[in-house]
């Protein structure tokens, strides 16, 4: 009722709904839509349908088809069969501007920005001179625009200087500005802390009460229980199935989207006798390359035997805090001790020798580390090739391990001599992971192992990594998911604008702590305000 | 007197190496690196000749530089926005092909003798069409009003290309195709139709330039015309930090060192020495922005790389 | 309205598949140039005839196309190196000039050494001279990220100018009328292996330019250098991260590449020219960047590509007597690259038909 009222208020005000009473229209429906990329079929004859006011949540592994199906509605993709209905009538999207002329808005998970761009500029760019508004008339408009729903922006900031939840705000207000009534959110809270995911929350509730028709993709079971009203999931490319929320609880939605039942714990084994500081890192300071201070006199330890966890914001200074370890970024102060020989200053080579292991995996996850357009040999051999003696290159050692690796680890490929680029994201990342424990470190430093994985390979990957740790290797972790945080590792260190927030014991915090602890709380401070509240 | 004829010297040496740079800059405020801006040059060169030639026009000469220019980046254009293939290898290919063309059909032009072809002197004369009496006043009377009308035109036109980027709301969608075509993508924007147009224009740009080598400065066919003049503007982008305004004093900037080139030929020095003036400024002003660059004058950044809205 | 059709990427094709598609570019480059040929009102027939046959006729053609293609093929292997490693190097012709201006220095000077000792010192001349002209932009480059192709361009007038002002100044040749190098004695010049004409015209610098095939050819795919180039060309960051000194290996490969480019010079100079003069790189140096990219950078298929472009650059001289500007043959030389350049479409992508109909299961 009240959302009804609310609705029609939101008619005079945005004029983006037809009629206030019509929640239970159907509002777009997709009918047997097929998508392949090569021979990998990413969408297989899916039928999809949202109505006015609702907020239907697309669930899915990585993998499974969501972002695809999503971007066939919005115009980046083509599919290669079926039929898209708005309103009752067939439509084409033919590119994201017929898209937005029938009223769909996407924000991607990868922000679309333009980084030099101020975010007024952003929001209006695109837009065709339909009608030449001045300057003054469209800041009023925007200000009203992100008065009304709570939005606090600098519409003059440039993307460049903003965080990760300012961009996505600039997304919202771009939706919002083109007054679409569909809106699809690709794993929007994937870069969030709790408390912002609350804030996102709201404003999608008060969308849904304007009657627009709101898909939320995400892998986040809680999420979807939180906020949507139904929910749809797909699963290998195919629709599972639709299912009302209030009919349904984590444990079913979970073995749909996986197809059988899954024990969601991860181990976390105990390790008795363990190497006291492998890695003791002291008052390191770290700039980067425009002289920002992005490490701020950090100190912490990690012992053999133990994976530390660390928690954050994306941004906070994860990446550089690798790259100082590995000698990739220059250290301005502080010392990095690895059992007990300080390696700043030492190049990569040399730290690479003294058997420490980095893996990163970037936002395009071939970044760095493998080479997309080599084969599995030639990139199994890119840590070791230097041991070799002479100046030729002999690939048999390499070959024989790569072949190994394909058996050990399940990796799928049509031979080890072809591209990896070719493979999927799960057996890509087994190959880098799967190398990099080859080389036997003493020191494994990995940067979101799991990105972009499904749940099975991800588990295979958790295994890995505590298979290392049972061996005495000192694991460093830097994760995003902080649940899995909270199970995997034996200590979690919280930082926030590169400093260290709280260095904790997943045993004595709760999810909503580490998202306090990230956006800038330190962990005495939640101590002190646990004690005031009880 | 003698600085004034200096300057005037200069900026008629710059003026197409000023249009070429704008060429350029509309190039990869598109985000393509377009190394075929000599390639294009000639061929502007050629038509322009040719038609002032056969016709005695000035106008249409050049119209057809401005169009065959386009023409040889339209072809650049498909082969890095429709066919996708490497920019870099695609604009040396539009040069190899622009200098070629424009050479051989210049020498069908001179016929069988071999005979050098000169501009007629009734379209030398329009060019140099003067506002009256102004060039007459003492000193700088020559260096700022005794220039051919094809100068003031070009001008006119480069401030005209700084206001249309930067001011207007199609020069915001263009720099957004520049900076991150999956986001002007995403926007609404037709990625490859702004990439089209305005590589067609900056090719028109530099079909223009070569006109006015071939019309205006030199009036003599010569299959080594351009003379790299094509490659300097590529370079002076940088120091023009993707501005057309600023790309007028880094034009002029090599017009008066090709200047002391020009001039100083009894110096002690040797004058094939000094010729290479104008190139070593190209290579300390590479190295100068190189080493300090600002994050809002770089190239745009999708420069390089061809956009694919299926990429996965 | 919906399109018929769409456009998706392909993920592997065969290499057969692969040569078919560039051979077919080709073919194709020749129809449009027959096509262009039409509209000027010149039989293309006759202009296909003399750019491709004509060179070859006859032995007397037949080496001085030879000649030309082993300069080339060294060129190419040149630019390969750097090309593998993304570096754009276009300043072959001022690496020529430069080796070309090293090895004639012991040309000019020192011709009263013993032929066994002079020539080899002039090759390495050559190869030092070349290549530390080409550590210049290397070094930019590595250190500040300075821009390869417009820094190596420039340095092309650089070395003109260098090479101008050595003819009429320093090195001014004993004919007082003209400013010209003087020819090279005997003993600075390649030999031949055979005695009578017109293959005693043929001299070694095929012998070297084979060597170097093989030389680069095990450097670019056996060697731990070699991976290195690969590497860093596919992606620094990579590179970096695996403990490569990237700086190092960029200033190193540009020198190797600009080096074996100065080799080119020598062989111009001691070899086809028998003297140093203004045309030793005479835009060689960027019909080698359409060999390399045509070969896929393979130094194997450069043999074959070198040839071809041999043929018609010298088939251009040929277009004279048909009263058709030589420049044809850079224009035609530039459809051709369009047309390969176009077929790369064919091997990345696909077309696929878009279909209306729901799949079925």
């Amino acid at each position: 009722m009240q959302c009804r009222i609310l609705s029609c208020i939101a008619f005079s005000i945005l004029n983006i709904c037809d009629k206030g009473d019509s929640v239970n229209n159907v509002l777009f429906e997709l009918r047997g839509i097929t998508k392949l990329f090569g021979n990998v079929v990413a969408n297989k004859n899916i039928d999809f349908s949202v109505r006015e006011g609702e907020i239907h949540a697309l669930l899915g592994e990585n993998g499974s088809g969501k972002t695809t199906l999503m971007n066939i509605l919005s115009g980046i993709y083509t599919p290669d069969s079926g039929t898209i209905i708005i309103n009752g009538e067939e439509v084409t999207i033919k590119s994201p501007e017929d898209a937005i002329k029938l009223g769909i808005g996407m924000i991607h998970q990868h922000f679309k920005l333009v980084d030099v761009f101020s975010a007024k500029e952003n929001i209006i760019m695109g837009q065709a001179g339909s009608s030449r508004r001045n300057q003054k008339e469209l800041t009023k408009e925007l200000e009203e625009l992100s008065n009304r729903f709570g939005l606090n922006i600098n519409l003059d900031k440039k993307i460049y200087q903003m965080s990760v939840s300012e961009k996505q705000t600039v997304e919202i207000m771009k939706v919002l500005f083109r007054k679409s009534k569909i809106l699809i959110l690709d794993e929007p809270t994937a870069v969030l802390t709790p408390q912002e995911i609350d804030k996102l929350f709201e404003i999608l509730r008060e969308l849904r009460a304007d009657g627009c028709a709101i898909v939320l993709i995400t892998h986040k079971l809680n999420e979807v229980m939180e906020i949507s009203d139904r929910v749809t999931i797909l699963r290998k490319g195919e629709s599972v199935a639709t299912v009302e929320t209030k009919k349904t609880n984590p444990k079913e939605l979970t073995e749909l989207m996986v197809g059988h039942s899954v024990d969601l714990s991860i181990d976390r084994p105990v390790v008795k006798d363990k190497t006291k500081d492998v890695l003791k890192v002291e008052n390191l300071t770290i700039y980067d390359e425009e002289g920002v201070k992005v490490i701020d006199g950090m100190s912490f330890t990690v012992d053999g035997g133990e994976i530390l966890g660390v928690a954050g914001v994306a941004g906070s200074g994860q990446k550089e805090l690798c790259e100082a370890i590995a000698g990739l970024h220059p250290v301005a102060d502080g010392t990095i001790e690895f059992k007990g020989r300080n390696i700043v200053g030492l190049n990569p080579n040399e730290i690479i020798n003294l058997g420490v292991s980095m893996s990163f995996i970037p936002e395009d996850r071939l970044g760095m580390g493998l080479v997309a357009n080599m084969d599995m040999v030639d990139n199994v051999i890119l840590k070791d090739y230097r041991r070799q003696k002479g100046l030729l290159l002999s690939r048999k050692p390499a070959r024989k391990m790569a072949l190994k690796m394909v058996e050990d680890l399940d990796i799928v490929t049509q031979g080890v001599q072809y591209p990896i680029r070719l493979l999927s994201g799960g057996n890509v990342q087994k190959v880098l992971l799967g190398r990099e424990i080859n080389s036997s470190p003493q020191l494994l430093i990995t940067a979101y192992p799991v990105r972009g994985l499904d749940i099975n390979s991800s588990y295979v990957i958790y295994d890995m990594l505590n298979e290392q740790k049972k061996k005495g290797v000192a694991v460093l972790y830097i994760g995003e998911d902080l649940n899995v945080l909270l199970e995997l590792c034996d200590r979690i260190m919280v930082i926030c604008g590169g400093r260290i927030m709280g260095m904790v014991d997943p045993k004595d915090v709760t999810i909503e702590d580490l998202g306090l602890m990230m956006t800038g709380h330190t962990y005495s401070q939640i101590l002190a305000e646990r004690g005031t509240g009880q | 007197m003698i600085i004034a004829s200096y300057i005037y010297i200069a900026v008629r040496v710059s003026i197409p190496v000023l249009l070429g740079i704008t060429g350029a800059i509309f190039n990869e405020k598109a985000g393509n690196t377009n190394l075929g801006i000599e390639g294009m040059m000639y061929m502007g060169a050629f038509a322009g000749f040719y038609t002032a030639v056969a016709t005695n026009s000035v106008i249409l000469a050049l119209i057809a530089a401005c169009l065959f220019g386009a023409f040889g980046a339209l072809i650049y254009a498909f082969a890095t926005v429709t066919l996708r293939t490497n920019q870099v290898v695609a604009g040396l290919s539009l040069t190899i092909f622009g200098q070629g063309i424009a050479r051989f059909l210049g020498n069908t032009l001179s016929g069988a003798k071999g005979e050098s072809v000169r501009i007629p002197d009734a379209v030398t004369q329009k060019v140099n069409w003067k506002i009256l009496g102004l060039k007459d006043i003492p000193f700088l009377g020559r260096a700022l009003f005794g220039y051919d009308m094809i100068i003031y035109l070009s001008i006119v036109l480069v401030v005209i290309a700084y206001f249309y980027i930067n001011k207007s709301k199609t020069g915001l969608n263009l720099r957004a195709v520049g900076e991150n075509p999956a986001a002007a993508d995403a926007a609404g924007i037709n990625v490859s139709l702004y990439k089209y147009v305005h590589i067609c224009i900056g090719g028109a740009f530099c079909g223009l330039a070569g006109a006015y080598i071939g019309v205006v400065y030199l009036t003599t066919w010569g299959n080594n015309m351009i003379a790299g003049k094509g490659w300097i503007a590529v370079a002076l982008v940088i120091f023009a930090s993707w501005n057309p305004l600023k790309a007028i004093y880094s034009s002029l900037l090599f017009g008066f060192t090709s200047l002391i080139a020009l001039r100083f030929q009894d110096s002690p020095i040797s004058p094939y020495l000094l010729e290479m003036l104008p190139y070593l400024l190209t290579v300390i002003i590479l190295i100068i922005t190189s080493v300090k660059m600002k994050k809002e004058n770089q190239q745009p950044a999708s420069c390089g790389v061809n956009y694919f809205r299926e990429e996965r | 309205m919906r399109l018929p059709f769409h456009i998706v990427k392909r993920p592997y094709m065969k290499t057969y598949q692969q040569v078919i598609v560039r051979l077919l570019a080709v073919l194709t480059a020749f129809a449009v140039t027959s096509i262009l040929m039409i509209i000027l009102k010149k039989n293309p027939g006759r202009v296909l005839m003399a750019l491709l046959y004509e060179p070859v006729k006859n032995g007397y053609f037949l080496v001085q196309t030879i000649k030309l293609a082993v300069v080339l093929l060294i060129i190419s292997l040149g630019i390969g190196l750097a090309f593998k490693m993304k570096f754009w190097n276009i300043g072959a012709e001022g690496q020529i000039i430069l080796g070309g201006i090293g090895a004639s220095y012991l040309g000019l000077f020192h011709n009263d050494w013993p032929i066994y000792i002079l020539l080899p010192v002039m090759l390495v001349a050559s190869f030092v001279t070349g290549g530390l002209y080409g550590l210049i932009p290397a070094y930019f480059k590595a250190r500040y990220n300075t821009n390869e192709t417009l820094f190596t361009l420039m340095l092309n007038y650089i070395a003109l100018s260098i090479l101008l002002f050595l003819q009429y100044g320093p090195w001014k040749g004993e004919n007082a009328m003209r400013p010209e190098f003087d020819n090279f004695k005997k003993n600075a010049l390649l030999p031949s292996l055979a005695s009578s004409k017109p293959w005693s015209d043929l001299h070694i610098g095929w012998i070297i330019s084979l060597l170097l095939v093989v030389i680069v050819y095990i450097y670019m795919n056996h060697t731990k250098s070699g991976y290195e180039i690969s590497v860093v060309g596919e992606s620094v960051n990579t590179a970096r991260y695996a403990g490569m000194n990237v700086r190092w290996i960029t200033m190193r490969t540009m020198m190797l590449s600009a080096g074996i480019c100065g080799i080119a010079g020598f062989v111009q100079v001691s070899g086809n020219l028998k003297k140093l003069s203004v045309n030793v790189a005479g835009g060689l140096g960027f019909t080698a960047i359409i060999i390399a990219w045509l070969s896929k950078l393979n130094p194997v298929v450069m043999i074959v590509a070198s040839f071809l472009f041999s043929v018609m650059s010298k088939g251009a001289g040929f277009l004279e007597y048909q009263n058709i500007s030589p420049a044809a043959s850079e224009m035609i030389q530039g459809i051709i690259l369009f047309c390969v350049l176009g077929a790369e479409f064919f091997v990345n992508y696909k077309i696929v038909r878009t279909h209306r109909e729901v799949a079925q299961k």
